[in-house]
């Protein structure tokens, strides 16, 4: 194997900027701070085993057909990062647009598709509606018949969306942020902030000592609220469990990532050959990692509704990420009220797809000391003006 | 699934219950008093601790009364039960 | 093919049937095994070793273990029943099975294969025993005579685990206490025992959930026990060495379960190669079934333990010090032929044989354990982890505590010289994951290439990912980590375990809740005529609503013209009874509803209706109704179809936590009333025709009031509320009297040419007079008075639910989109909903076009003779006259339009009285 990954970094006493998770969006962070800013002074400190939270827990789907000017302009530049990735991280993310189709089973289901189709279009994310026999031509394992409880009444398509290997790619960004200097410090837990008389964030206490920062960068997902917390900061996210799941490997069956709000089913078939499934999210605040097995039973019956040729695969394994929620199911990237303290989180459901485009405008808005402009809607405020940019529709269930 | 001490109907099955968010986040007396800032803070921002945390929990599949309990999120332990 | 294997029926022993014979396939070939078999014992007894492949290298492979940790023995089950992938090990041998090989990777069969049967079942017990073993029969036992109800199940066909025919427990010979304790189990008042039972996970508080594999209706058991008691047993490990895999090479405790309990001896010549006392058994076992026990190969120096001076004392040949570094295989079968010792001196022999029985040590069954947050600690006499810690409900009782042999720590023999620091290319064939055909040497490469963490090897090699959910590989591998990083044993341990702990069909979670049985559906009392009526049916949430009437030759345009213009210019009737409807009483029913909607509710007379909004905290429009006052303390309210729940909800939510000091109820009566819109100038004549007592003369029966008395003979609570803009009444009546008068009323209304209209025909009457839908023409981010309507929300009556939010500033800034109505410039131009309104000078632009609104709804008028639209366009308002332009990506070129007044009929209301 000629591939090499990053360095076991022993933390030095302090640092430019330090990224507190070393999953995916932290890493791409340290990683475009290297390389489109030139601070590589930088630390990622991880509490566990590198990209070992949500990063290893998602469902790898990939797609920038969102309704609102504002995600669509995050979702497709990140889109775009990723079709450039394997070449800029030297490493086979088995990247693989192999479409993503988006099911309407009811009347306003079509309206809003449509709306959103037509939307992408204008923003220049590619975009196509479905009739069912298109469907059924593009994704013949899909159930198209009109005689079933909520039959398909059309698709969005978005070819340009897939599915990459999440597990590389956190490993694709640690090796190469590592190659340009960064310090990458897993089983290092923040126990706390350093901060200055004045208030100011200065640095952090970790299991493995203080480290001082010009900068600290939380991109923690799940966890944030229990850092944000740590320096009196309080923040619009409720952390949920959400479940995936995995079959045993199969002879190829899908080729496509199928997503389905009303029915409620979001699969693909990875390169292995098993088909990755999302369940629903639990309603419930948790940090355990683990849902309720009802939302894996009703996940299943929903996928039989709509791929009666799944009902012989066999489930080998569930498990359960922490998603951090915002009320309107976007993220929140930018300053704190906190000096030196900045954010990234909230991505709830949806952040794999967001990983490149993230630690690129997270960067930006670290380097600069100011929000990057596909950044700046996402700011905290949003939620005092009320300029809320609610994707529940898009974000919905699945992502 | 979480099995939940309806304090009127007793345990019952995660299913017959929605959740309710943090407990105690009570609606402010004169809204019109607050600033935009603290109307948000109203509105939105929760405390979401790993660990113990007053939640609510509405009984909708069953007697359809809202009741307080304590749980750790870390462990899905019920810490205390209430009304 | 399978390949030829030395293994045969012993002619006696055995917890099988003699006396009944089944018939199987294998691979395309018949063969016959025994009542009692597992299809890998009859293979076995069939002298069929081998006859599987490894995944990815294609290297022959065999039966080696004798349990659900099986990795190489994959099977396809294709009759009697359908199974994608087994073990063979775990597959109750049945007369009629067929089976092929399989590599470890599924092959779906075509939906219309998929005749299957799975129900969920329900339990409740104070003691949930996870193991048919004698640690699990003893727990069981002790629970039951504390008077628990108990549930014990095992994964296997039987019970008593591996217990030995040749073993006592409690004095008594082991399968005779074990079919004893089992008998007076059964005959407890609450005790259950299942076997082929495998439980697939706990959850929070004693939450199980159980595959029972029982044919033809499999059961998924859903189980709340007071108590967990773990008594999965331990796994024999395999140890990693040049040829660890090829058929022959057994688990030692797979072989000794053969002898014992299938009678079937796996070869006649055999090498015994163990790290722990246990592999001795097997060791007479085999010399007592007439099998050549050429050595007993303890990895224990010389004197270490005292079954090595036993075991020669009867006879058997023992190699203290010493470790198998490789196999060789005869050519052809790849069948195992001989065992390379190697001894404490580093000395070197052949040993041959065509069974290597291996005993790394015992690694106690704790995945449900971990799984549910238990930890692990490592036991350094035992070799092995056990579990510590977990939720207060669990514990473990027998092998799965960690009650097993002492063993030598050995994991891996490196290339054949007893060092195993040294790494080498060679290590390409000491298996660490046989189902995914990894090695150690791909375990080395990862590290080499910096990786650490026992997690991302498992990311990098796959190695634990397979069906077998990497039972004989995990600890093995996290074993090989610690020892080629230079860690103590014990200092990583096996990834984390995730459920199930046996793979199963999807078809038995989703149980019979698929087709009808998917989702409820609801229907109104007077669905039955609808469905004969040629009615087209549209999905709104749960219920079926009539979406329009379609007649014999008639497409979907011409009917729903036909329907607009009888509700226009004739008379026309709508079952209106999905209506989400709430009765809200109480002495500050009338307080309570002010907080809740926008406008004044308390100020409405008896006798009365109003129309009124209500707010999401954030300002933005909910729902909407007609609150209708019954008397002074009581209210009728209705929702919106799709959200009656939500209202309902969100006023016991509020009733309850915020004012409990209001003295006011809500209840549900949606399904007791069915409603039938009367609509049309000719309503009138519909109705004295169909007979009422209500005088509903313009003058007696104003607009916005509603009356009782009888239609059709039935008592009723007549309205007059219109969301056409049309002279309507709406008939209220008890549900099952629903049927009955739409029946009557249609009746009468024949010789008015009454016609009846669905939902599409309500949208376009509706949205000729700009009333909203909230849901189409609101998305959650549309304010009331984005819709033209800020005449509802009254700002001085008092709080109420979402007003505070108003006055943020992105609620007030001049630009929001506001509800227009858009004219197409070509009159008969459809612009389809969903199009995206962009400014003129945008046509034709590449992206990203700034957008200024999108279309919300979009009809054919039969009053209007054109097309026309609701849209919501940026500061819509000031732009009536503009041009802009209609984009949906399917069309060849934008449509222009014309911005309106969304108001298009009777903007006087002069048509509402008919």
């Amino acid at each position: 194997m000629a591939m090499r990954y990053w360095r076991a970094a022993e933390p030095k006493r302090s640092y430019d900027v330090v990224v507190v998770g070393g999953g995916g969006h932290g890493l791409a962070t340290a990683y475009y701070l290297a390389r489109n800013h030139d601070l590589t002074d930088v630390c990622v400190v991880e509490k566990g085993w590198l990209g070992g939270g949500n990063t290893a827990r998602n469902t790898t789907i990939i797609r920038s057909n969102y309704l609102w000017d504002e995600s669509a302009a995050i979702y497709e530049h990140s889109l775009k990062l990723w079709e450039r990735l394997e070449e800029d991280l030297g490493l086979d993310l088995r990247f693989s647009q192999r479409g993503v189709l988006n099911l309407a089973h009811d009347l306003g289901e079509m309206r809003s598709s449509l709306r959103r189709v037509n939307a992408n279009a204008l923003n220049g994310v590619d975009a196509e509606w479905l009739t069912p026999a298109e469907v059924a031509a593009f994704c013949p394992v899909v159930n198209v018949s009109p005689d079933v409880r909520y039959p398909v009444l059309g698709a969005t398509l978005q070819r340009r969306g897939g599915i990459a290997r999440h597990d590389r790619v956190a490993w694709g960004f640690a090796s190469v942020a590592d190659r340009l200097g960064v310090d990458i410090v897993e089983h290092c837990e923040v126990t706390g902030f350093v901060r200055s008389p004045a208030g100011r964030v200065t640095g952090v206490e970790t299991t493995r000592g203080t480290i001082t920062a010009n900068k600290v960068a939380v991109v923690a997902a799940g966890h944030t609220s229990v850092l944000a917390a740590m320096v009196g900061l309080r923040l619009p996210l409720q952390s949920h469990p959400l479940q995936a799941l995995v079959s045993v490997l199969l002879t190829p069956v899908l080729d496509c990532v199928v997503m389905s709000n009303a029915v409620h089913v979001y699969v693909s078939q990875a390169d292995k050959g098993e088909l990755v499934m999302g369940a629903g999210i639990d309603g419930h605040n948790s940090y355990t990692q683990r849902g309720a097995f009802h939302l894996i039973e009703e996940q299943l019956a929903a996928a039989l509704e709509l791929f009666p040729v799944f009902a012989h695969a066999k489930l080998l394994r569930t498990w359960g990420g922490i998603v951090d929620v915002c009320p309107d199911a976007s993220p929140i990237i930018g300053p704190t009220p906190i000096e030196g303290l900045w954010l990234n989180c909230g991505w709830g459901t949806g952040g794999f797809k967001a990983t490149p485009g993230s630690g690129w405008v997270f960067a930006e808005t670290i380097a600069k000391g100011e929000p990057a402009p596909l950044a700046l809607p996402f700011a905290l405020d949003r939620f005092t003006t009320g300029a809320l940019i609610n994707e529940h529709g898009a974000a919905a269930v699945a992502h | 699934m979480l099995l939940l001490p309806c304090p009127w109907c007793g345990l019952r099955e995660e299913v017959e219950f929605r959740y309710g968010g943090q407990a105690g986040i009570a609606y402010p007396a004169d809204p019109d008093a607050l600033s935009d800032e603290e109307w948000a803070d109203y509105l939105f921002m929760r405390d979401n601790p790993k660990g113990p945390f007053a939640e609510r929990w509405y009984h909708v599949h069953g007697c359809r009364r809202w009741f307080n309990l304590v749980r750790d999120t870390a462990t899905n332990e019920l810490l205390a039960e209430g009304r | 093919m399978p390949g030829p294997g030395p293994g045969r029926r012993l002619a006696s022993g055995g917890a099988i049937d003699r006396t009944r014979t089944l018939g199987f396939t294998f691979d395309g070939r018949e063969y016959a095994g025994l009542e009692g078999d597992t299809l890998a014992s009859a293979l076995l007894a069939n002298g069929l070793a081998g006859g599987f492949q490894s995944p990815l290298l294609g290297r022959p492979r065999g039966v080696m273990s004798a349990g659900p940790e099986e990795p190489c023995a994959f099977v396809e089950v294709s009759a009697p029943w359908f199974d994608l992938l087994a073990p063979a090990t775990m597959l109750r041998l049945v007369d009629g099975l067929a089976a092929i090989p399989r590599t470890g990777v599924g092959r779906l069969p075509p939906p219309d294969a998929s005749a299957v049967a799975a129900r969920p079942r329900h339990a409740h017990v104070e003691t949930l025993v996870v193991g048919g073993g004698v640690a699990g029969l003893r727990a069981a036992r002790e629970a039951a005579e504390r008077g628990d109800r108990v549930l014990l199940l095992d994964e296997r066909s039987w019970l008593g685990g591996t217990a030995r025919s040749f073993e006592q427990v409690e004095g008594r010979p082991a399968w005779e206490w074990v079919e004893e304790t089992a008998a007076a189990l059964r005959s407890a008042p609450d005790v259950t025992l299942l076997t082929e039972a495998t439980a697939l996970g706990l959850y929070d508080a004693g939450y199980a959930v159980i595959h029972e594999r029982s044919r033809p209706v499999e059961h998924l058991w859903h189980v709340r026990a007071k108590r967990v008691v773990l008594a999965t047993g331990a796994h024999e490990r395999p140890v990693a060495f040049a040829g660890n895999d090829r058929p022959g090479v057994m688990l030692s405790g797979a072989v000794l379960t053969y002898l014992d309990r299938f009678g079937v001896l796996p070869a006649e010549r055999a090498v015994v190669w163990v790290a722990n006392d246990a592999g001795y058994a097997t060791a007479r076992a085999l010399r007592a079934a007439g099998a050549e026990v050429v050595a007993v190969v303890d990895a224990r120096r010389e004197g270490e333990a005292a079954a090595q001076d036993q075991a020669r004392a009867d006879g058997l040949e023992v190699l203290a010090g010493s470790v198998i570094a490789a196999t060789d295989a005869a050519t052809g079968s790849g069948h195992v032929s001989g065992a390379f010792a190697v001894g404490p001196d580093g000395q070197r022999i052949r040993l041959e044989a065509e069974l290597l029985a291996v005993s790394g040590g015992w690694n106690p069954v704790v995945q449900l354990h971990r799984a549910i947050g238990g930890g692990l600690r490592y036991d350094p006499a035992r070799a092995c982890f056990v579990p510590d810690g977990g939720p207060t409900w669990l514990s473990a009782t027998g092998a799965a505590a960690g009650e097993v042999p002492a063993a030598e720590p050995v994991w891996h023999i490196a290339a054949g010289d007893g060092d195993s620091s040294a790494l080498s290319t060679s290590l390409s064939e000491h298996f660490v994951d046989l189902q995914r055909d990894q090695t150690v040497s791909d375990v080395a490469g990862a590290l080499d290439a910096g990786l650490r963490s026992v997690e991302h090897i498992k990311r990098v090699t796959h190695i634990g990912t397979a069906a077998d959910q990497g039972r004989t590989s995990g600890t093995l591998a996290a074993e090989i980590v610690n020892q080629l990083l230079g860690a103590d044993p014990g200092a990583q341990g096996p990834t984390g375990a995730r459920p199930p702990w046996a793979p199963l069909p999807y078809h038995v979670l989703a149980g019979p809740f698929r087709g009808r049985l998917f989702d409820p559906v609801r229907e109104t009392p007077i669905h039955p005529w609808h469905v004969a009526h040629g009615a087209v049916f549209e999905n709104v949430g749960q219920w079926k609503r009539p979406w329009y009437f379609q007649r014999e030759g008639e497409s979907m345009e011409e009917a729903v013209l036909r329907e607009c213009a009888a509700a226009r210019d004739g008379v026309a009737l709508m079952d209106a009874s999905t209506l989400g409807k709430i009765e809200v009483v109480g002495p500050d029913a009338a307080t309570f509803l002010d907080r809740m909607y926008t406008n004044a509710i308390s100020t409405l007379p008896v006798g009365r209706l109003r129309y009124g909004v209500m707010l999401g905290l954030d300002g933005m429009v909910f729902d909407d109704g007609v609150a209708m006052r019954l008397a002074a303390d009581r209210y009728l309210v209705t929702t919106t179809t799709g959200n009656a729940a939500a209202v309902l909800d969100r006023f016991e939510e509020w009733l309850q936590t915020e004012w409990p000091e209001l003295r006011c109820w809500a209840t549900s009566v949606t399904e007791q009333w069915a409603t039938i819109a009367v609509v049309g100038p000719l309503a009138r004549e519909v109705l004295w025709a169909a007979g009422t007592d209500v005088d509903v003369s313009t003058a007696a029966f104003p607009f916005m009031a509603w009356r009782d008395g009888t239609v059709a003979g039935v008592p009723a609570r007549v309205t007059r509320v219109s969301f056409s803009g049309s002279l309507a009444f709406e008939v209220n009546i008890a549900s099952w009297h629903g049927l009955q008068v739409w029946e009557a009323l249609y009746a009468a209304g024949q010789p008015f040419g009454l016609t009846v209209y669905g939902t599409e025909t309500m949208h376009v009457l509706r949205a000729e007079k700009a009333f909203p839908i909230v849901g189409q023409d609101t998305d959650g981010t549309v304010t009331a008075d984005d819709l033209g309507m800020s005449w509802i929300v009254n700002l001085r009556k008092g709080d109420f639910v979402g007003r505070r939010s108003l006055r943020r500033a992105d609620l007030t800034r001049p630009n929001r989109k506001q509800l227009v109505g858009l004219l197409p410039q070509d009159t008969a131009a459809l612009i389809p909903e969903g199009a995206q309104l962009i400014d003129p000078g945008s046509v034709g632009a590449s992206p990203p076009v700034p957008m200024r609104g999108h279309v919300t709804s979009s009809y054919r008028s039969a009053a209007l003779g054109r097309t026309f639209a609701l849209a919501l366009l940026e500061a819509g308002r000031q732009r009536h006259g503009d041009t802009v332009f209609a984009f949906d990506a399917r069309l060849t070129e934008p449509i222009a339009a014309t911005v309106a007044d969304p108001v298009f009929y009777d903007p006087e209301g002069a048509r509402r009285d008919g």
